[in-house]
């Protein structure tokens, strides 16, 4: 035992671990890991003092506000409606149920780019859905309501698909002790099954959460781009590479780098702990 | 090595009819068509807009749209790219889940969540790294020019950016997969004899074929939508180092939206076609459910497994 621990790998049969190994830490490095740690050094060759110019710039500030306070929205907005798509898809049954299941995965089989000029295309004033709410005073497209929409639509797949699995998990039995016990449907659904998938909720919230702060594709066409109003941080970047700015690019983008990580790392936590929790009891 | 990773036979479908614990019809038809609601706003007209917008001019415009030479060459660049990326991470998925899959070893959870690292990562930083890289004022910018390599701003960066936002999809599918069905057979075969090839070959390949088809699948889809991370790596010249979601963003800012239209609506087909086959490949792998592909959003949220923390 104590020679098999102080081992790197246990002894198999196998053949080609080292090969197998070494190619994928190889192509990791090269692909991965090497050009994010160039940024990282880049942005730490900056300085702190102009780091910190960079990041707290009322434009940079502004795109933070923005991108974090629609994402928020889009996630939020995920999680209640995919809450209700994915308990309809598991619980019950309808005409076009398999088609409706499949077409949940549309966000991620799109291009971005095309679901961007789609949903503008939707929503724009003379849109199929525009000409009905701009006359109405509400702008969606080129305003941040069209960042929300474009967030919600790619972070669609990430609730449903995490929550389904979840929900398929769900004990009849422990419902019907509830109801048996004279709890409403209502409370069954407050106190037993949302605690239960609490943990895929806030998961999804994350995953959703995670992917709108990054997207880029689906967002630009839709959000107009206006400085201080309806820009993104992905998209600053992009500006600031255009304008040649590489210092400034640089240090947005090893700050939302740091970002995305932690909330990885959450999830990560979230989990740990949910699982911990559960083979307690 | 216990296997960690469950795998999940989805039930499609429960008829038990349980009273107590059901919503009254009311409520189940208010629920139902709330999620039908939602998706119609937020999915189907978009998909719906693409096709009516293409086709606004006539089928005559929408190939016109088609058959411009810039067109063309974004067509011939985004196959080119995807068919060096795709099976450049096909090929580093099996090697990684032959080592992760099939030896114990330190430092086995570190990799795992490295190879997962792209996901977090936004298109656009996944394109601004190489240009730190290899651009211009980048590490190797100086050397690159003074050998006359050009990388950002022409074909290489574009792959380069491609392979990165692809990267572990085809790992992620076929590594919890390879865990799971453990290493009896692989021992088996080698001791009768079978070099470590053969074994490769004839056993564990088939044993994942599902999966790896349906990795391939997904890396194909995102190889070939890729927008951010292109963006930044292209230097946008029509005709040279324009991909399909490029060409399409330069048409649109043109106004040109019959022809940017038509190009989406080939993309919006070929997505269409990327559903069905994971859908068909879902199917069949329930048949064999040993060899069941895992919804990648499972494992990108790490939600089968031990967290690696």
């Amino acid at each position: 035992m104590g020679a098999a621990t102080s081992r790197i790998v246990k002894p198999s049969v196998l053949p080609g671990f080292g090969p197998a190994l070494g190619y994928t830490v190889f192509y990791l490095s090269a692909v991965v890991l090497l050009p994010l740690a160039a940024m990282f050094v880049k942005a730490a060759g900056l300085g702190w003092s102009s780091f910190w110019e960079t990041i707290a710039s009322p434009r940079v500030v502004a795109a933070y506000q923005l991108t974090f306070g629609a994402s928020a929205i889009a996630a939020i907005l995920n999680v209640t409606f995919g809450f209700v798509l994915a308990w309809t898809l598991v619980r019950y049954s309808f005409p076009g149920k398999k088609l409706v299941d499949a077409a949940i995965d549309l966000p991620f089989a799109l291009p971005t780019a095309v679901s961007g000029i789609a949903l503008t295309a939707v929503y724009a004033r003379n849109g199929w859905v525009g000409q009905f709410l701009e006359p109405a005073g509400f702008h969606v497209a080129y305003a941040p309501p069209g960042i929300v929409l474009a967030l919600t639509f790619i972070g669609l797949p990430f609730v449903v698909r995490t929550l389904q699995p979840a929900l398929e998990d769900l004990d009849f039995e422990v419902e019907e002790a509830a109801a048996s016990l004279g709890a409403t449907r209502r409370q069954t659904l407050v106190r037993v099954i949302v605690p239960a998938v609490l943990p895929a909720l806030l998961t999804g919230f994350a995953l959703s959460f995670a992917r709108a702060i990054g997207e880029y594709g689906s967002v630009v066409f839709i959000s107009g781009n206006i400085p201080m109003k309806t820009e993104i941080v992905p998209l600053l970047i992009v500006t600031k590479l255009e304008n040649y700015d590489y210092a400034g690019a640089t240090a947005l983008g090893a700050s939302a780098l740091v970002i995305s990580f932690a909330i990885l790392f959450l999830i990560n936590v979230t989990q740990w702990l949910a699982a911990r929790r559960h083979r307690r009891t | 090595m216990a296997a960690t990773v469950q795998s999940r036979p989805r039930k499609v479908s429960i008829r038990v009819d349980r009273p107590a614990a059901r919503e009254r019809r009311a409520v189940r038809r208010l629920l139902i068509g709330v999620s039908l609601a939602f998706l119609a706003t937020f999915l189907f007209l978009p998909l719906a807009a693409i096709f009516a917008e293409a086709l606004r001019g006539g089928t005559k415009a929408w190939i016109v749209g088609l058959a411009d030479p810039a067109a063309w060459s974004a067509v011939k660049l985004t196959l080119l790219v995807a068919s060096i990326a795709v099976p450049l991470n096909l090929v580093f998925g099996l090697a990684a889940s032959w080592a992760i899959g099939k030896f114990d070893f330190i430092g086995r959870n570190l990799l795992l969540t490295l190879i997962d690292l792209p996901f977090a990562v936004s298109p656009v930083i996944s394109g601004l790294v190489y240009v730190l890289l290899y651009g211009a004022h980048g590490w190797f910018g100086p050397w690159l020019q003074s050998e006359n390599i050009q990388i950002i701003f022409a074909v290489p960066g574009i792959v380069l950016a491609t392979i990165f936002v692809t990267f572990p999809f085809v790992a992620r599918e076929v590594i919890p997969l390879m865990q799971e069905q453990g290493t009896e057979e692989e021992e088996a075969a080698i001791t009768l004899g079978a070099s470590g090839w053969q074994t490769f070959r004839r056993v564990t390949l088939p044993n994942v074929k599902w999966a790896l088809l349906y990795g391939v699948i997904l890396c194909n889809a995102r190889a070939i939508g890729e927008f951010g991370a292109v963006s930044v790596v292209s230097g946008h010249i029509r005709g040279r180092t324009n991909t399909m979601p490029l060409h399409i963003e330069i048409l649109y800012n043109e106004y040109n939206f019959a022809a940017a239209f038509a190009v989406s609506s080939v993309l919006a087909l070929l997505a269409l076609v990327t559903l069905a086959a994971k859908a068909a490949v879902e199917r069949y792998s329930l048949r064999a459910p040993e060899s069941a592909p895992a919804d990648p959003i499972l494992i990108a949220s790490n939600l089968s497994e031990e967290p690696a923390l």
